[in-house]
């Protein structure tokens, strides 16, 4: 038998290490795209811009280590057709037989669709060849701008302005990471990316992106005109579906899955960016772009390839790391009725609860690892909470958290 | 090189060969030292590259920092010992270190 899985990136080499480590002894096939093998993308906006860590520690494990699992590695090779009666991948070297497969397809950037967004000088940032050329158009930039007040381009903001550049974040919305944290939150962030020398500018319009060959300016809906010699667009992410839906797989928002990552055809799986999948934690169904989700589900996956049935459960958990700031998110801050602040914004140490029902739904943390981990057990355990009692610095958080878990 | 020891629950020993600067987190896992998982791949949020200084050593590490200390708080069994391996560089002095693997890291 033969597990084939589509897509080397943290989602594909957590299902191959899995099913290896769940004592799987057929055969494994890890193809990728890229030419490197598997690697962490996180610090591509992070340690890798700012130069403290560099391409060959951001990969997991040597191909020889992997070789040794016994997991076969395609690399370069893109995958473009799934034959669901055959069960075979084609790939650009030929055709792959699989008995079990797997998606973890990823996702790639969302496009800017203004006039100007394919000049030389604009980038986005997904893998590691984009985190290369970035890294030194950024080396010789003077003005920065940055499309989306998001993670990676709140990162990238920090990374650039503490070299000395001058950085402009325009945001489409009316907060940054507006989708993903608390308001008080993006205030605090909004701040500290001002304080640092950043401009941001909120519900920004951009008109188009202007230069002959290479970028020079960015224009604005109010007419203002922006000088900017590199231009980072960071606005989300999109699904990589199109090889399953060529297939016949049902893909809305992402490969569509069940509670163990099955898709409509009980030998294909689907995990990490790509898979549309029934989530408590967001009483529907959802994507997620996270190394935690890439993880977890993966695990979830490799077992149910394995004729296990357990239900993906996992607690969502995110990290950001902006200049100084550790921003760490748990939940999913979906239809939240209150907000609670714990700790002191002012001191740059605390957290904000999302409330619904009385319960913990979502918990944003700023420099407080320790809220951080107590809130993950509150998410995943729906303790019932009281508002005052949660920001009361009195309370322990750590046994409230641990009531219904210890 | 600087050897590093390992030692699962069970007993066994796996003796890796670490570089200056490297964290132990990365030497285990590009090594695969399966018991530490390291899912934030070194960004002190995730807890779950949890070891445990052998007690000969432990004077000769560096102490933890702020947070480093709050997550260790939530590992799975947390001991005075316990160290994120994340956050524990190699250097010259660590030649011959004993770490304890945990049994799980969540």
């Amino acid at each position: 038998m033969a597990i084939v899985i589509l897509g080397a990136g943290q989602a594909g080499l957590q299902i191959a290490t899995s099913v290896r480590q769940k004592g799987y002894t057929g055969k494994v096939v890890l193809i990728g795209d890229e030419p490197h093998p598997p690697y962490q993308r996180p610090p591509l906006s992070k340690a890798f811009l700012k130069g403290t860590t560099d391409a060959a520690s951001l990969i997991f494990r040597p191909a020889e280590a992997l070789a040794a699992q016994g997991i076969d590695l395609i690399l370069g090779q893109k995958a473009r057709r799934i034959d669901l009666i055959a069960k075979t991948v084609e790939i650009n070297d030929g055709t792959v037989s699989y008995e079990k497969l797997a998606l973890a397809l990823g996702a790639r950037p969302r496009q800017l669709a203004v006039p100007g967004a394919d000049l030389e000088g604009v980038y986005s940032l997904r893998g590691l060849a984009d985190g290369q050329k970035l890294m030194s158009a950024l080396t010789s930039a003077n003005n920065v701008v940055i499309v989306g007040g998001g993670f990676i381009g709140l990162e990238v903001a920090a990374t650039a302005v503490a070299a000395g550049k001058v950085v402009t974040v325009l945001e489409a919305g009316p907060r940054v990471m507006a989708r993903a944290v608390a308001p008080q939150i993006s205030t605090w962030f909004d701040k500290m990316h001002r304080d640092m020398g950043t401009r941001i500018v909120t519900s920004a319009v951009i008109a188009w992106i202007d230069g002959t060959d290479h970028v020079k300016t960015v224009t604005l809906g109010d007419g203002e005109v922006i000088a900017a010699d590199l231009v980072l667009v960071g606005i989300g992410a999109v699904p990589n579906t199109e090889i399953a839906a060529e297939a016949g797989l049902e893909c809305p928002n992402g490969v569509l899955v069940d509670a163990v990552g099955r898709t409509a055809d009980s030998d294909i799986f689907a995990a990490g960016d790509c898979a549309f999948h029934p989530n408590r934690f967001a009483g529907s169904y959802v994507r997620l772009e996270s190394v935690q989700n890439a993880i977890d589900q993966s695990k979830t996956v490799a077992a149910a390839m394995l004729d296990e049935t357990a239900s993906y459960d996992a607690v969502p958990w995110f990290w950001s790391d902006q200049g100084q700031a550790k921003l760490q998110t748990t939940g999913l801050p979906f239809a939240a009725e209150r907000h609670v602040v714990r700790g002191d914004p002012e001191a740059g140490k605390f957290t904000v609860f999302h409330l619904k029902s009385g319960r913990v739904i979502a918990a944003d943390s700023v420099n407080s690892p320790s809220d951080h981990m107590c809130a993950r057990r509150m998410v995943a355990g729906g303790i019932p909470v009281i508002p005052e009692v949660l920001a009361d610095p009195a309370t322990d958080l750590k046994t409230l958290a641990m009531q219904r878990t210890a | 090189m600087t050897t590093i020891h390992f030692q699962s629950p069970s007993g066994e020993v796996t003796t890796l060969k670490g570089v200056v600067g490297q964290s132990i987190m990365e030497l285990a896992t590009s090594n695969g030292v399966s018991a530490i998982e390291a899912d934030c791949g070194g960004a002190c949020a995730c807890a779950t590259c949890h070891v445990i200084v052998d007690q000969s050593w432990t004077e000769r590490l560096p102490a933890p920092g702020v947070m480093e200390r709050d997550m260790l708080d939530f590992v799975a069994e947390p001991t005075s010992t316990s160290r994120l391996s994340c956050q524990l560089h190699i250097t010259d002095d660590h030649d011959g270190l004993l770490l304890h693997l945990p049994s799980k890291q969540s």
